[in-house]
């Protein structure tokens, strides 16, 4: 079975802090890191293999810098890497990633499944999922926290939806997004990462996967980023003195005042 | 400090940092206090291939380096020793057979090692043999059914939770200690059950259990090597493991130093941050520095080791003795650095000086090898090349 | 297209760099460098630059004039025949765009005996459209998609909304991907640009760290997700009046790729936190787990719904169904009681629009202060435990 696994490289955003004085991004020690929802996507996906036999093919669209998630990928089981990358992706939208994803996806041609993350930390959109998975024509499962059985070209799964859990069965090849709650992704092997050191990535651009001109990057976008800042907020709490006892007794005046209790 | 690691040692190491601060930082506390065994890191540490790393390459392992096995073993230690122990204690386990073992037995036994899939144990300790080993009672009858069984070891690291142990047992018990020898017994061979689990000071999450034998045969392929020598493999594989307890001495110092000069940084008395007290800073750099020269001596024992030289028993001996006696030291300084806070089971402190204190005594008590180092001494007249 | 730095006027200040979200900036020899591969374009450089320095050429898309489409359209969510409330607030928010817009706000209501149709004219469609079938008895992602596919390229709407649901977050992205257009998710503002006609969609990212402001210039419909109680539902207005179009749905064009075969209810999550008045929620400061027995008591006492911020879920104190915030749920309860809760923006993403916000934290510089109508500089466990008691008392 082969299994293609969607990454995207994101700023590690736990991280990201904004000065209060100048109200602007502090990116100090921020790194790039693998999109943490991907990683669980990435481990399914070589479950999977250890299961069925086959290999995981992990891919990525971004700058050249984005072969380290690729290697991280094969150090914690990724068989295959291709890197997406080429100027003429710059400024893509989802609308723009998923076609190109999805070009890239045609031109492996052979695969069973597609994962990806069920969204990401930095857009956080959740909607290259689903577009790719239109964009291929094929079945589409979101919020997948079991993969059930892989059997006779079919794949049940257990998914979240908000009140419950559905089991869901679709024909193979398919798109899924998973949910953290379908695995614990594990940390690099040492052989893994021998391999991950001297692996050769190959990039493949535009013109290889064949995209049409003006459908892929800043051209083939829809949406168009006119602004961007960061939300104004000022101290605006009205503190409460006094020991404990004093500061109880205050808020609850307050919210007898307020009618609230 | 530049310890002039390879690429790979120091891929290896902080691999096995990342291991000891995602995967067992989280639940150190909870191990220690549940005294549970720590199934879930192994998996962990098996998954990344740490379990390879001491056994060579035609058995899927990843060669035999010692000082790989003290830099996975130091950083593991540094989080939590009860965790590397465990691991440790199958390198021990091991060893045996990697030393000794036929071509078969290695075939039959290293490879679930490797993979982290079997757990080995090594078992030699008796109630009437501590620190004197040569006073062991567990008896290895031939019989033309095999070696029949008899006995009790105690205090065996991985004792219930490991399924291949090397056994050392008396084969002719008028000949006293040229009477041992080694065996390899799997978990569940009948006649072959385990007994108390000791509750320890320390390296809590770790199993220590006897080991008991009631007329437990054993199939005669499984001795070591050939009868009789027994006794010098135990002591032989104790100086290959024994970097491995000195570099399990070294992490948790590493780790009691850091905790120490975190806390001094933030903590503010008499208006200023303790490390700005002179006294505080004094025993810190003393602690530094002492971290310092133990890593120091375990890492060139291991390099000598790795060299092929023969014997090294006075060098391994050196190592473990140093880097145990700074563990304690350096732990016992870090708590009174820290105080009262040192002392409360919320912090790590208190359980790293609980780990170190084990160090001073298992794999040959501090006394013993100042024995065996003398000894040496005695034999070339204490000097060096 | 590209991005530049005009080295004439780029005095090397270095107000860029820190706005670069990708950090894609540096100053070398005292000017900005630009590395091209990996920027989006976004401006937030070139509106920091004080000397008009960083210029950005895009391929300008054309903004379409004179284009056919018109209309306001609101995907309505129903779950088992039950209108969601997210609903309501996009047409109610729908009927602002639409009036600026001056053209119709129309319901697309997809489902089976789905209850309270009139209710969207209450909120403010002036049309409705209903397929009411049991080809949509389940949430099977495929019949909507198809449907409601036909229905925007037989009636050519310009905006059309659904709400950020796992539903919708699910399931409109492929209507996006069908009809080529753009799809902008969980936005927290909408209005127009009425001399282009254009729809600005606001969206936090980042986690929430920053804003970002987004047109979809050339494709159409417009269309955008946004998160359950960001909006503000109208009062109703019984007497409104709308024309009812039962659409003449075609069986046969319907199939589904995917079977579902089994649903399991959660039933382990008693209050619906999104639909609660009161929430006392907690967050790191409470240490373990066993303390959040302060947040259950304290909530009992108020008949409030517990909450928790993202560290306590993350380390498994308690269940994700609790978790407010970027990555959990958006609230929006007359009071929200954050214990112990520093407040990350994360966090402040998914609680602030709550009428009243009172804020119990040690350290005085929490952010969660900077949102909080009451704060409580002091011992969550002193002060928790003598609020619980005192309000008993009440």
């Amino acid at each position: 079975m082969n299994i293609i696994v969607c990454l995207k490289q994101v700023p590690g955003t736990t991280e990201v802090k904004i000065d209060p004085t100048s109200n602007t991004l502090v990116r100090q020690g921020i790194k790039s890191v693998v999109n943490p929802l991907d990683s669980y996507a990435l481990e399914e996906g070589v479950r999977l293999k250890e299961h069925y036999g086959g290999k995981v093919i992990a891919i990525t669209m971004g700058p050249p810098q984005a072969t380290e998630i690729l290697r991280d990928a094969i150090s914690t089981g990724a068989d295959d890497t291709i890197l997406l990358s080429d100027i003429a992706f710059a400024g893509s939208d989802t609308l723009a990633t998923s076609t190109t994803l999805a070009k890239a996806i045609e031109k492996i041609n052979k695969y069973d499944l597609v994962i990806c993350g069920r969204q990401t930390l930095d857009g956080d959109t959740g909607q290259v999922g689903p577009e790719l998975a239109e964009m291929l024509g094929l079945p589409f499962i979101a919020y997948v926290s079991k993969i059930e059985t892989i059997a006779d070209g079919k794949i049940k799964v257990q998914r979240m939806v908000e009140d419950g859990y559905e089991t869901i069965e679709a024909a193979l090849p398919a798109v899924i997004t998973v949910v953290k709650e379908i695995n614990v992704p594990r940390l690099p092997s040492l052989r893994g990462l021998t391999r991950a050191k001297s692996a050769q990535i190959p990039t493949w651009t535009a013109q290889e996967i064949g995209t049409e001109k003006g459908t892929v990057g800043q051209a083939g976008s829809a949406t168009w980023v006119v602004k961007v800042f960061y939300p104004q907020r000022v101290q605006t709490a009205e503190m409460l003195k006094g020991d404990p006892e004093a500061q109880v007794e205050t808020l609850i005046e307050k919210l007898k005042e307020a009618k609230i209790i | 400090m530049e310890y002039f690691l390879t690429e790979q040692q120091k891929t290896l190491k902080s691999l096995a940092r990342r291991i000891a601060e995602e995967k067992i930082l989280p639940v150190r506390a909870d191990l220690d206090e549940k005294e549970e065994f720590p199934w879930e890191t192994i998996k962990n540490l098996a998954e990344s291939d740490l379990f390879r790393i001491f056994i060579p390459e035609q058995y899927d392992g990843m060669g035999t380096s010692s000082l790989d096995l003290c830099l996975v073993v130091e950083e593991l230690s540094r989080v939590c020793s009860g965790v590397a122990v465990s691991y440790a204690a199958t390198a021990l386990g091991a060893y045996a057979i990697l030393l000794y073992g036929s071509e078969e037995q290695k075939q039959k036994y290293l490879p679930a090692i490797a993979a982290g899939k079997r757990l080995a144990a090594f078992g030699l300790t008796e109630p009437t043999a501590g620190s004197d080993v040569s006073n062991i009672k567990t008896t290895a009858e031939k019989t033309p059914e095999g070696y029949v069984l008899n006995g009790t070891k105690q205090f065996i690291t991985n004792g219930g939770e490991a399924e291949i142990y090397t056994i050392i047992a008396l084969t002719d018990k008028s000949k006293g200690a040229r009477g041992a020898s080694a065996f390899i017994v799997e978990k569940d061979t009948p006649g072959f059950t385990f007994g108390k689990k000791e509750k320890k000071m320390g390296i809590r999450t770790s199993s220590t259990r006897e080991l008991v034998f009631r007329n437990c045969v054993i199939p005669a392929e499984n001795l070591l090597s050939k009868e009789g020598i027994g006794f010098i493999m135990a002591m032989r594989v104790l100086d290959h493991s024994r970097p491995g307890i000195s570099a399990q001495a070294l992490g948790i110092a590493q780790g009691a130093l850091e905790a120490a000069v975190d806390y001094a940084r933030q903590r503010e008395q008499f208006g200023q941050p303790l490390i700005s007290l002179p006294v505080v800073q004094y025993k810190l750099a003393e602690m530094a520095t002492q971290v310092e020269a133990a890593r120091a001596l375990v890492y060139s024992v291991a390099r000598t080791i790795d060299s092929g030289v023969k014997n090294f028993t006075e060098e391994s001996a050196m190592a473990k003795v140093f880097a145990s006696d700074v563990a304690m030291r350096v732990t016992t300084d870090a708590v009174q650095v820290c105080g009262g806070a040192g002392y409360m089971r919320d912090y790590p402190l208190e359980k790293m000086m609980r780990d170190a204190k084990i160090t001073q005594i298992y794999e040959g008590s501090n006394e013993v090898l100042h024995t065996a180092i003398a000894m040496e001494l005695r034999k070339r007249k204490g000097r060096r090349e | 297209m590209g991005i530049s730095v005009d080295k004439e006027k780029c005095t090397g200040c270095g107000n860029c760099v820190s706005t670069c979200l990708f950090g894609l900036i540096d100053i070398v020899d005292e000017k900005a460098r630009i590395k091209e591969a990996g920027c989006t374009l976004c401006g937030a450089c070139r509106d920091a630059c004080a000397f008009e320095a960083i210029r950005i050429e895009k391929e300008i898309a054309e903004v379409l004039v004179g284009d056919e489409h018109r209309g306001v359209w609101v995907f309505t969510e129903q779950r088992n025949g039950e209108i969601k409330n997210v609903s309501y607030e996009l047409l109610s928010k729908g009927r602002e765009l639409a009036d600026t817009l001056k053209t119709e706000l129309c319901a697309v209501c997809l489902g089976y005996n789905i209850k309270d149709i009139g209710q969207l004219t209450a909120y403010g469609a002036d049309k409705i459209y209903l397929v009411d079938d049991p080809s949509f008895a389940n949430q099977s992602e495929d019949p909507y998609v198809t449907e409601l596919v036909r229905l925007i390229k037989q009636h050519k709407p310009e905006i059309v909304l659904a709400g950020a649901t796992p539903f919708g977050r699910s399931f409109f992205p492929r209507v996006a991907a069908i009809l080529k257009t753009g799809l902008t998710a969980d936005c927290t503002g909408l209005d127009i640009d009425t001399e282009k006609r254009l729809l600005r969609q606001t969206r936090p990212t980042f986690g929430g760290n920053v804003m970002a402001t987004i047109i979809c210039p050339a494709k159409r419909p417009q269309m955008s997700t946004v998160r359950p109680r960001v909006f503000k539902k109208n009062q109703p207005d019984p007497a409104r009046k709308s024309q009812l179009i039962k659409v003449d749905f075609n069986k046969e064009s319907i199939s589904s790729k995917t079977r579902l075969l089994n649903f399991v209810a959660d039933l382990t999550e008693k209050v619906k936190l999104e639909d609660a008045d009161i929430i006392v929620a907690g967050g790191r400061g409470l240490g373990k787990p066993e303390n959040f027995q302060l947040i259950r008591d304290l909530a009992s006492a108020l008949g409030a719904a517990v909450g928790s911020s993202r560290p306590p879920v993350d380390e498994g104190w308690i269940p994700y169904s609790h978790q407010v915030g970027q990555t959990g749920k958006t609230v929006c309860p007359k009071l929200y009681i954050a214990v112990g809760i520093s407040g990350a923006v994360q966090h402040l993403a998914g609680m602030q629009t709550a009428d009243c916000i009172i804020a119990i934290n040690d350290d005085p510089n929490a952010p969660i202060f900077q949102v909080a109508n009451y704060g409580i500089v002091g011992d969550l466990f002193k002060v928790v435990p003598l609020l619980t008691e005192k309000l008993k008392t009440v």
